[in-house]
């Protein structure tokens, strides 16, 4: 396992995640915006990839790319009346902006004095095998629990989100 | 030429900043949900490229990153129902005309 990623994927998969980002805050159509969503959710996925998580990298693509983006194009056009809907005013504000601004600076400076500690690379890069075997042996616990939230979660939408009849 | 784990932050912070202006400034309800979901990617990948350059054999953070997105599904298939109920209760989904609560 090398101790650090090659810059050109980097770049091409940064400038696609930050490019596709501001376009999905500064486009007017909210369904332009699910889409432009969906690009960054898949531009962050070929991230993980570089950082060597496949498994991620697969969970990524099937959890947002698949399921999110649906959920919220659905959503979308459930609450739209007419396609003229989907226009919307921009919305942009400056004390929105100087805040973002700020949280960015002081995220900034932190990441300027942070120095990495030396880490002695594994020889193998650890793959989907050994992400499963930890994942049912050491973390079997939050494993469960993860389940019972996302049922928990499902049954809540469904209530929530169900007709008027009951 | 390589990168380090020092850019992979530097993006994370540059997404989740971006997810966070538009969080604030949107008024749909919709694109609200669609930033926080935006925030969430980026932490993590902070968190994922934290686990490939201090921990890579035990996978620390690769394990949170996966809750974290257990979470933020549980998280979005709720918000998104509830403004369907919202949406059938008020005939909108604008943030600013939700006012009932307001003195």
């Amino acid at each position: 396992m090398p101790d650090s990623v090659a810059v050109v994927p980097f770049v091409i998969l940064a400038a696609l995640a930050v490019g596709g980002g501001a376009m999905m805050v500064l486009t007017r159509n909210v369904v332009h915006a699910a889409f432009w969503l969906l690009e960054v959710m898949m531009a962050v996925a070929g991230l993980f990839m570089l950082l060597s998580a496949g498994f991620l990298a697969l969970i990524q693509m099937m959890v947002y790319a698949g399921a999110v983006s649906v959920l919220v194009l659905f959503t979308v056009m459930l609450t739209l009346r007419r396609r003229e809907d989907a226009e919307r005013s921009l919305d942009l504000s400056w004390s929105a902006g100087l805040i973002a601004l700020g949280v960015f600076v002081a995220v900034g400076a932190a990441i300027a004095s942070f120095v990495p500690p030396a880490v002695v690379a594994p020889a193998v890069t650890p793959g989907v095998a050994e992400f499963g075997r930890a994942l049912f042996t050491e973390r079997a616990l939050p494993f469960e629990i993860a389940s019972v939230v996302l049922l928990i979660a499902l049954v809540g939408a469904v209530w929530w989100a169900g007709g008027d009849d009951r | 030429m390589t990168v380090g784990p020092t850019a992979f932050m530097a993006l994370a912070g540059v997404l989740f900043c971006i997810g966070l202006f538009g969080a604030l400034t949107k008024k749909s309800a919709v694109m609200v949900l669609m930033s926080l979901e935006l925030m969430t990617n980026a932490v993590n990948l902070n968190l994922v490229a934290i686990s490939r350059f201090m921990t890579p054999a035990s996978m620390a953070g690769q394990f949170a990153a996966a809750f974290n997105i257990v979470v933020a599904a549980a998280e979005i298939g709720l918000g998104l129902a509830l403004v369907l109920a919202l949406y059938r209760l008020r005939k909108t989904v604008e943030l600013d005309r939700i006012d009932r609560l307001k003195g």
